[in-house]
């Protein structure tokens, strides 16, 4: 349905305060200054875009809680909180969140879905604005039922395959494509459990690893210093001492 | 490299100064111009070598610092008891230079403290963030008695003392915790990250590693003082500690390749191509020279190729496995090698001088024994810039 006309760019950059010309019009990857963009491909269009994810990564590795998964469905950032580790850039499947690089105080920058609009009851800007309702605002339930009827009523015409169905857990962004997704670079071989159990399922150790292994340390220590007081007790030589400090 | 009381400008001040300089006017090219102009990370490539060397080898290196106060104080291994100063002083001095080089990686690094108030327990960062704030607390506390001892402040020693031990199993849980943690790090790209070094293991991985290279680093900065600073250190402990590397790097060995042939990947590794090339550097110099060289008595070099190829496995993990999957081949911009040289420069400008006012070898190690140290004889001027990340 897309027609590559841009204008979801234009309305995104208006959006976020970002300037936008042809120069950045002609740029087919998502940067600091370009947080969804189109993609040609032939006669075929696609958008690149934060997929919002229901379980984000990003969310989870950040150390100070600055992105954060809203209940309505943005994936939201606090440019205040955040220190710059760029660990979301590392771990983010999809290597959406990009940084101003060029910035003496450097944000991370990506589509937040537009969290103030979509509070307001309102479509993010990207969507009001499609000529064509190529790009489309709803309930995640809702969207997923209508795409798997468009790819059941119109068979041939699309790849069976909602994207962002079960990529990563789900995404709060679902694609429909009529030539292979990864022609788009969407990868197709991300896991289709959420990442963040990866991480978690060693952290939430850490509760119960700190008691144990202190008394684990304390105990041997005790059997080690135990040992030699037994030993010097029973008058036999303990182990021979080099350094002599305690 | 004979000590004068006059200062005199020898080659090894010159190299100092050298890098002291060019790390300082890229500290001046970062912090003036921000990230973009003072590095060659993009969006595709986030971290580079400050991650990659300054912290996660940093941190590895100054990994003998809990595994000696395990050893001495929890298993009361009083033999290498002569060795526990100058490893605390190593350690101790990795950590703050870690947390130094934090500041240039951050893109807000004035937020560095953000952790303290604003916490994510479901981050790795973030319990890598505490544990390393709680441990070089810990590192601070074990190296007090040095200076306390030094200005002979009795009271405030016996505090410390009293609460040694207690110190010490903190220090090993925070160890244990944020070494492995850096593995735990890169468990969530499973996509991104080569499959030679994704693995569902790979916190077991950086954490045996880090005790691997502890001990390596011990045998090679105890062996290097004895020659620079005209120490008698003694040789039978430093086999001691060689004989456990052997059982160290044999059960890091067998791990590794028990998980590269589990995930059907060891095949890979028979295939010419970029990724195969940086995974034997690494097995070659992290396990096969050091159990050879080990099983040799070559005790010095198979410290310095432990250290060494753990240090190519850090870069292989950060670096080389994200190539692939990112498209971009990263080599740091020179005011990244600058500043990263400057700190390997002041670690070791600060050790020299830890060494000279502080009490830091023992004393009974001043007196000359008959017995020379062959391998540390061998030392060449050349290995004390491999001296490197502490």
């Amino acid at each position: 349905m897309c027609i590559g006309c841009k204008q979801c760019e234009q309305a995104c950059a208006t959006q976020n305060n970002l300037s936008y010309d042809d120069t950045i019009a002609s740029e087919e990857y998502q940067s600091a200054h370009k947080l969804t963009c189109i993609l040609t491909r032939g006669d075929k269009f696609m958008r690149r875009l934060c997929m919002n994810c229901e379980d984000p990564s990003c969310a989870s590795v950040c150390p100070v809680g600055a992105l954060k998964k809203t209940a309505l469905g943005p994936v939201t950032y606090d440019p205040s909180k955040c220190m710059g580790c760029r660990y979301c850039m590392v771990a983010c499947p999809f290597s959406v969140p990009k940084y101003e690089w060029g910035k003496l105080f450097p944000k991370v920058q990506k589509c937040v879905m537009c969290p103030d609009r979509v509070a307001q009851g309102k479509q993010t800007a990207c969507a009001e604005i499609c000529p064509t309702g190529a790009t489309k605002f709803g309930e995640r339930d809702a969207l997923i039922a209508e795409a798997q009827q468009r790819i059941r009523e119109n068979p041939g015409k699309y790849v069976d395959h909602v994207y962002g169905l079960e990529e990563v857990g789900g995404t709060s962004v679902l694609l429909l494509s009529a030539v292979p997704f990864e022609t788009f670079g969407y990868r197709t071989d991300v896991s289709k459990d959420p990442l963040p159990m990866l991480t978690y399922r060693i952290l939430s150790h850490i509760p119960d690893f700190v008691p144990l292994g202190g008394m684990v340390l304390g105990g041997v220590w005790w059997i080690t210093h135990r040992r030699e007081e037994v030993a010097l007790a029973e008058g036999r030589p303990a182990e021979k001492k080099n350094g002599g400090k305690q | 490299m004979a000590r004068t009381t006059s200062f005199r400008l020898t080659f090894w001040k010159l190299v100092f100064l050298f890098l002291l300089a060019a790390g300082l006017y890229a500290t001046f090219v970062r912090f003036a111009q921000g990230l973009g102009a003072s590095t060659n990370l993009s969006d595709r490539f986030p971290w580079g070598i400050w991650i990659s060397f300054d912290v996660l080898c940093g941190v590895m290196l100054a990994a003998g610092g809990f595994t000696l106060t395990a050893a001495v104080h929890i298993l009361n291994i009083k033999r290498l008891h002569s060795i526990i100063r100058p490893t605390i002083l190593t350690a101790f001095l990795g950590y703050i230079l870690v947390c130094a080089a934090l500041m240039y990686d951050l893109g807000k690094p004035y937020n560095i403290w953000h952790p303290l108030i604003m916490r994510n327990p479901h981050s790795v960062m973030f319990e890598v963030a505490y544990c390393v704030m709680l441990y070089t607390t810990v590192l601070a506390l074990e190296f007090s008695p040095i200076v306390l001892e030094r200005f002979n402040l009795q009271k405030p020693l016996k505090v410390v003392r009293t609460i040694l031990i207690p110190l010490v199993i903190c220090g090993v849980i925070l160890s244990t915790l944020h070494q492995s943690s850096l593995g735990t790090l890169y468990l969530i790209v499973p996509e991104k990250l080569h499959p030679f070094w994704y693995s569902p293991l790979l916190p077991a991985f950086f954490f045996i590693s880090a005790i691997a290279v502890g001990l390596a680093m011990t045998i090679f900065e105890s062996s290097l003082s004895s020659k620079h600073f005209g120490l008698q250190l003694e040789l039978p402990v430093l086999q001691e500690l060689g004989r456990v590397l052997i059982i160290v790097l044999g059960v890091y060995a067998i791990l590794r390749f028990e998980d590269l042939a589990n995930r059907g990947v060891l095949k890979l590794a028979f295939h010419r191509g970029y990724e195969a090339y940086f995974f034997w550097l690494e097995i070659l110099l992290a396990i096969v020279l050091p159990l050879a060289l080990l099983l040799q008595n070559g005790l010095y070099l198979a410290a310095v190729s432990t250290v060494l190829g753990f240090i190519t496995n850090r870069m292989n993990v950060s670096i080389t496995g994200f190539e692939g999957s990112t498209g971009v081949r990263y080599f740091p911009k020179w005011t990244e090698l600058a500043v990263t040289g400057m700190i390997i420069a002041i670690g070791f400008a600060a050790f020299g001088l830890a060494v000279k006012y502080l009490p830091i070898f023992p004393k009974e190690a001043l007196i000359p024994e008959a017995v020379a140290e062959p391998e540390a004889a061998a030392v060449g001027n050349e290995a004390v810039l491999t001296h490197a990340g502490d």
